[in-house]
């Protein structure tokens, strides 16, 4: 931490130790010494937008997911699920989506498990005050040697459970367009089998050791940056607890709903976007609320919060127990994201073991092929889920380019998604900077 | 997991992107050297060290990480690696002195391990190795083999041996 003297202050934190990737805080103080204003920075640009532009549609998957090289699959599956829509697959196979969901829970239990353990834990386990010198996982290691053991393990497990049905444990590649291109053999399967009950045991173990911290401390747990937020999150069209897919679902602080089961791809319709001149990060909220009330939370805070109940036995009952937190209302106490994710870490040890035993992911449909709904195409007559074959089979499609025009929009995309795709691609032309504040008109 | 599937007790580990020309350096060598499929070597690759790989590191009775070296002496350098307490905060960025360092801290044991920092030369976006870093990664090879070779036959890595032999 560094400050400067002058008539008005800025204190700069950086690097932020406890997200992955590269944040910094400013905090500029007024001459009374009272904080003017506050700024969480994170490299906002990425320019995948444009990286898309002029590539095969079937690529998506694969080059979306370069977004992380820690969650590259939540990327991958996002971009995969786009395309299932360009081919006009609107239901998968029973084993490509209970691949792609083994894949994903792969994705949280390593990420959940390496937050918590990696990041989280020097804090919790060697106190907030402690030197930072040793405020790491190697100062965790050493005075809990078992507990270090067991993150090593949870995340290699994750990883495993990635390879298995990605192809690989990083930027993978089995989600394609309709389906997926691999299941998961029997050896694969009960490799992955051998160690889950260990992982479940040990999520139980981890998620008791935060409540144990989170109880002992209770006054600086529910209290440090505790505000009232909304939260946004996806749920099942029954209100069910999902990772994969769903609705969207916005509750107010008291946890009123200010939205519910809104089609993820109408999400236009509830949520604007606006920019301001110092970031080009996009500023979205909701839209009933405005830019000044409608911020919300997401994540495993507002996932839980938000959804009715999880459909895995034992991360249920510690749902339950999380909620009695809010007293009523919803959770609003930002160090209770810990405790939700490892409730999130429990359910997705629960469901990767339920779907270990579910014979759909040995099936062979891998993916289904469907008409495009829009008009057909004038040189082509073969549906445009051929092109997912194609990729499947290794060949490059001759159609299919991402941005390539207007006339492909027409072609490839649902009537319905075509008016929204032409403002996307006006919007991304320069210039980034629309001044402060001004909303910036989706649709 | 672990020991059964590391199916080995040596271990060499190659890390980089091969989407940034000669920083692919690493993983090429491993899969030159898993093509191979020498018994009681688990070879390995990946994009960056991450914690994970402390598990198959405890469980190996020696070391060889394979890494691009942006400068330094050509076809390669070798030195040895201890472990250190030094962190960078993100996995993003995790040493192969702090992933020692995590693996002797929580197996209470780390075993003898070289780095060979093969020379690379262009380090941008496109894939394939330059012809010098593959002249590099050949000799690097070799002298891994060579490694292997002492390790099977009960000989110590002596600094005098890698210095002569490269």
């Amino acid at each position: 931490m560094s400050a400067t003297k002058t008539k008005e202050r800025k204190i700069v934190i950086s690097p932020v130790t406890r997200v992955e990737g590269h944040g910094k805080v400013t905090i500029r103080l007024d001459e009374k010494g009272k904080v003017d204003q506050a700024r969480f920075h994170i490299v906002e640009f990425r320019g995948f937008e444009r990286f898309a532009q002029g590539r095969f549609y079937w690529e998506m998957p694969v080059i979306i997911q370069r977004l992380c090289g820690i969650c590259p699959v939540s990327h991958h599956l996002a971009a995969a699920k786009a395309t299932d829509l360009i081919v006009g697959v609107d239901q998968l196979s029973p084993t490509a989506e209970k691949m792609r969901r083994l894949m994903h829970l792969g994705q949280t239990f390593q990420s959940h498990a390496l937050h918590f353990f990696h990041l989280a834990s020097p804090d919790l386990l060697l106190g907030f005050d402690a030197d930072p010198k040793i405020r790491n996982v190697i100062g965790v290691a050493l005075k809990h040697p078992d507990l270090v053991k067991m993150a090593i393990l949870m995340r290699k497990y994750g990883q495993e459970v990635i390879k298995a049905t990605a192809g690989k444990k990083v930027h993978g590649t089995a989600a394609i367009p309709g389906g997926i291109n691999k299941n998961l053999s029997v050896p694969e399967r009960d490799e992955l089998k051998k160690d889950i009950g260990q992982m479940l045991e040990w999520s139980v173990a981890g998620l008791n050791l935060l409540k144990k911290f989170y109880h002992d401390d209770i006054k600086r747990m529910s209290g440090f940056a505790a505000f009232d937020s909304n939260h946004l999150s996806i749920v099942a069209p029954d209100g069910r607890f999902d990772l994969y897919d769903g609705n969207l679902r916005a509750k107010d602080a008291a946890g009123k709903l200010i939205f519910d089961q809104v089609k993820n791809a109408d999400y236009y319709k509830v949520i604007q976007e606006e920019v301001r001149s110092w970031s080009y990060m996009k500023f979205p909220f909701i839209k009933s609320l405005g830019p000044e009330k409608g911020w919300y939370r997401v994540g495993p805070l507002a996932r839980v919060n938000n959804c009715d109940y999880m459909d895995a036995p034992l991360a249920e009952k510690e749902r339950q127990e999380f909620m009695k937190l809010g007293e009523g209302r919803l959770v609003n106490a930002t160090m209770a994201y810990h405790w939700a994710r490892l409730i999130e870490l429990l359910y997705s040890a629960e469901k990767i073991q339920e779907l270990l035993n579910d014979k759909d992911l040995q099936g062979t449909e891998l993916v289904r092929e469907a008409r495009h709904r829009g008009h057909p195409r004038r040189d082509q007559q073969e549906p445009v889920g051929s092109g997912a074959r194609r990729a499947q089979e290794g060949h490059r499609p001759d159609a299919g380019v991402v941005g390539g025009g207007a006339q492909l929009i027409e072609e490839v995309l649902p009537r319905r998604h075509q008016a929204h795709v032409r403002l996307r691609r006006l919007r991304l032309q320069p210039p980034l900077h629309r001044g402060p504040g001004r909303p910036l008109r989706l649709v | 997991m672990g020991a059964e599937k590391a199916g080995g007790r040596l271990l060499v580990l190659g890390w980089g992107n091969p989407g940034r020309r000669d920083d692919g350096l690493g993983p090429a060598i491993i899969e030159e050297l898993a093509r191979l499929g020498i018994p009681g070597v688990t070879a390995e690759s990946d994009y960056q060290l991450s914690l994970e790989a402390a598990a198959d590191l405890a469980e190996a009775e020696k070391a060889v990480f394979v890494d691009a070296a942006l400068e330094g002496p050509e076809p390669f350098e070798v030195r040895r690696l201890s472990p250190s307490a030094n962190i960078s905060f993100s996995t993003h960025a995790f040493g192969p002195e702090s992933l020692l360092a995590v693996c002797e801290e929580a197996y209470r044991r780390a075993p003898e391990t070289l780095l060979v920092g093969v020379r690379g030369y262009e380090f941008d976006i496109a894939e394939g190795l330059t012809s010098g870093a593959q002249a590099n990664s050949r000799a690097a090879l070799e002298f891994i083999m060579r490694l292997i070779q002492d390790w099977k036959e009960g000989r110590t890595w002596q600094q005098a041996n890698w210095e002569r032999r490269s």
